[in-house]
């Protein structure tokens, strides 16, 4: 159907040249920038910047360190994604359930979505603190456990796995739970008339038709584990001990502002960027598919 | 629910009361060790059970970070971002819906492209722009060959280095964050479902654009603005990267920056009982938001998404 429209012949442009300016000025000019940078070599004292072609990609992708870090990122997104993905849909589950209680319980388990990534860090690093945290002294009374973050990698990454997958529990539970209130009662009772008991309608019909919900989650989770955990890991291990829990953004970081290797941040920012796009279209691609589900 | 069950329902309740409890642990021991001397909170094990040094701690907290300077930085960055993405945006997505112009599509695009590249992706060169705003405009000076138009018209050698800084100030630490493709989808997604019949009554009764705008679109995006306010307050005060890059200057420090200052450094005696009470004064704004507005929350978190 079409649109009735107004009459105007700069006014549209008056009304989009705001987001239009800041785009330019503040997302598309950096962007260029990155792309330059990634295909010259500038030298430290100014003067003129050098055309090396691929030359910075392929020093990138053939670090170890770069290689480390794409296995931290791997690990850290996927324990991430799945941790707060099942709890997020296991309380979902439950608090369905529950028909009077379901906004006293959501209202008490949506609310770390709010926490500042980098607060629920330092909230985190106190809670797990291996010198005078209470998880830590009960670990080693109980398992003679020597539980610590700032040492071993292993519980380092588990740290900022728990910070991160904490936040973005809540944020799952808001959507499952929208979901599950979207199946109609009719289906979960001639179910239960069948004779399907509680766990076979959840393996039979509650979870195949939260399969939308699930896969939409599961890119936007991996998209938050990747971008959206620098406060985290920068508040909690500082990518530490050693590049143990150094994710592919916070090297941007690192390398851009602590090395001043302009050159090489800038190659892993265009990496980077090709990730976003191939996750942005890959999500925009299965909404279109998601629409004709719901038909 | 559909049949008798009373052992799952007890369950049921059991593990959501153990999930809250879980949920909630880490802020039951900050908050106790924010009552806490800072002997208590180092000692082996760190007491379970409330101190009476809240007080104090908020004290020392508050005049040790500036913490009372640093929640108006954040309040003004939070608003700042919050309206400046909602006015931004609804007058973007008007314009793409009760328009037809030329670069239409194009204007889309550019806003759909800006999806993917998110500020972790542009971190330094954004920053360099922060610098100096000026540069695309530099650029473009030097490109033109400006400067030496400029010394023929003059006369003399002139050279065009202007610098504007946005670092330390709060159009820094906001314009470059204003620009929303989400919250454009929204509006534009929200003004498709508007039949057609309104806008042409409207204009019949003779109004123009912005009239329609104003006194028909707004009133009716109400509820849309709220809840969409709500995430982008949260979204604004969460900041943490940005702010962190172009804010040196201990005055223009965000509260979120401020408690990423107090945590323990490396070879001094923790003060753990101070950082935390400092990090639940932070974190109460945005958490009490969205406790007391949890539909407008629930609701902006869902459409903002779609």
């Amino acid at each position: 159907m079409r649109r009735v429209t107004f009459d105007g012949h700069w006014l549209p442009y008056l009304l989009l040249f705001p987001q239009l300016l800041i785009l330019v000025w503040f997302f598309f000019w950096p962007a260029g920038q990155a792309l330059y940078q990634a295909f010259t070599l500038s030298s430290p004292f100014g003067g003129y910047a050098e055309w090396v072609g691929f030359e910075n990609f392929v020093d990138m992708v053939t670090q170890p360190e770069y290689h480390k870090a794409i296995r931290v990122t791997v690990v850290f997104s996927l324990a991430t994604t799945a941790l707060s993905l099942g709890l997020g849909l296991l309380f979902a589950l439950f608090a369905d359930r529950v028909l009077r209680a379901t906004d006293f319980y959501r209202t008490l388990l949506i609310w770390p979505y709010a926490v500042a990534p980098a607060i629920a860090g330092a909230l985190w690093s106190f809670t797990l603190d291996p010198h005078s945290g209470v998880v830590a002294f009960a670990l080693k009374q109980l398992f003679n456990w020597g539980w610590n973050p700032e040492l071993s990698s292993f519980d380092a990454m588990v740290l900022v796995v728990f910070a991160a997958a904490w936040k973005q529990v809540a944020y799952n539970f808001v959507f499952f739970l929208a979901g599950l209130q979207s199946i109609p009662r009719a289906v979960i009772e001639s179910a239960a008339m069948d004779g399907a008991g509680p766990l076979r309608r959840v393996r039979d019909i509650i979870l195949p038709l939260l399969s939308p919900t699930t896969f939409f989650l599961v890119v936007l989770n991996i998209v938050y584990a990747f971008f959206d955990t620098f406060g985290i890991i920068h508040v909690t291990t500082g990518g530490g001990p050693g590049d143990a829990t150094t994710i592919l953004v916070y090297k941007v970081f690192q390398d851009g502002f602590i090395g001043l290797d302009l050159s090489a941040s800038a190659a892993q920012s265009i990496i980077l960027m090709i990730v976003v796009m191939g996750l942005t279209i890959f999500q925009f691609r299965f909404l279109e598919r998601r629409v004709h589900y719901a038909d | 629910m559909t049949e008798r069950t009373p052992i799952l329902d007890i369950l049921t309740h059991v593990f959501l009361i153990l999930g809250i409890l879980v949920t909630g642990f880490p802020i039951y021991v900050a908050l106790v060790a924010a009552t806490l001397t800072p002997e208590q909170v180092n000692g082996l094990p760190m007491p379970l059970f409330f101190g009476d040094q809240f007080l104090v701690n908020i004290q020392e907290a508050w005049s040790r970070a500036d913490l009372g300077l640093q929640l108006f930085n954040s309040a003004v960055q939070a608003i700042g971002i919050t309206v400046g993405k909602v006015a931004i945006s609804i007058i973007s997505a008007f314009a793409i819906v009760y328009f037809d112009f030329r670069f239409k599509m194009t204007a889309f695009w550019i806003i759909f492209m800006s999806l993917m590249l998110p500020i972790e992706v542009r971190i330094v060169p954004t920053y360099e722009v922060a610098a100096n705003a000026l540069t695309p405009f530099l650029w473009l000076g030097e490109l033109l060959r400006l400067d030496d138009l400029a010394s023929w018209i003059t006369g003399e050698k002139v050279r065009f280095d202007i610098k504007v800084s946005l670092l330390n100030s709060y159009a820094g630490l906001i314009f470059p964050l204003i620009a929303s493709a989400t919250a454009t989808f929204l509006f534009r997604q929200f003004f498709m479902t508007i039949p057609n019949e309104m806008t042409e009554a409207a204009k019949i009764d003779g109004a123009g654009p912005m009239r329609f705008l104003l006194d028909i679109l707004l009133p009716l995006s109400r509820t849309n603005i709220a809840a969409l306010c709500v995430i982008l307050f949260i979204y604004g005060w969460n900041q943490y990267l940005w702010p962190l890059l172009v804010t040196t200057d201990p005055s223009y420090s965000t509260v979120v920056i401020g408690i990423a200052k107090l945590m323990p450094q490396p070879e001094a005696v923790p003060e753990w009982n101070l950082a935390m009470t400092a990090a639940l004064i932070a974190m109460a704004p945005p958490v009490l938001v969205v406790v007391f507005l949890q539909r407008l929350f629930v609701r902006g978190l869902v459409e903002s998404e779609k």
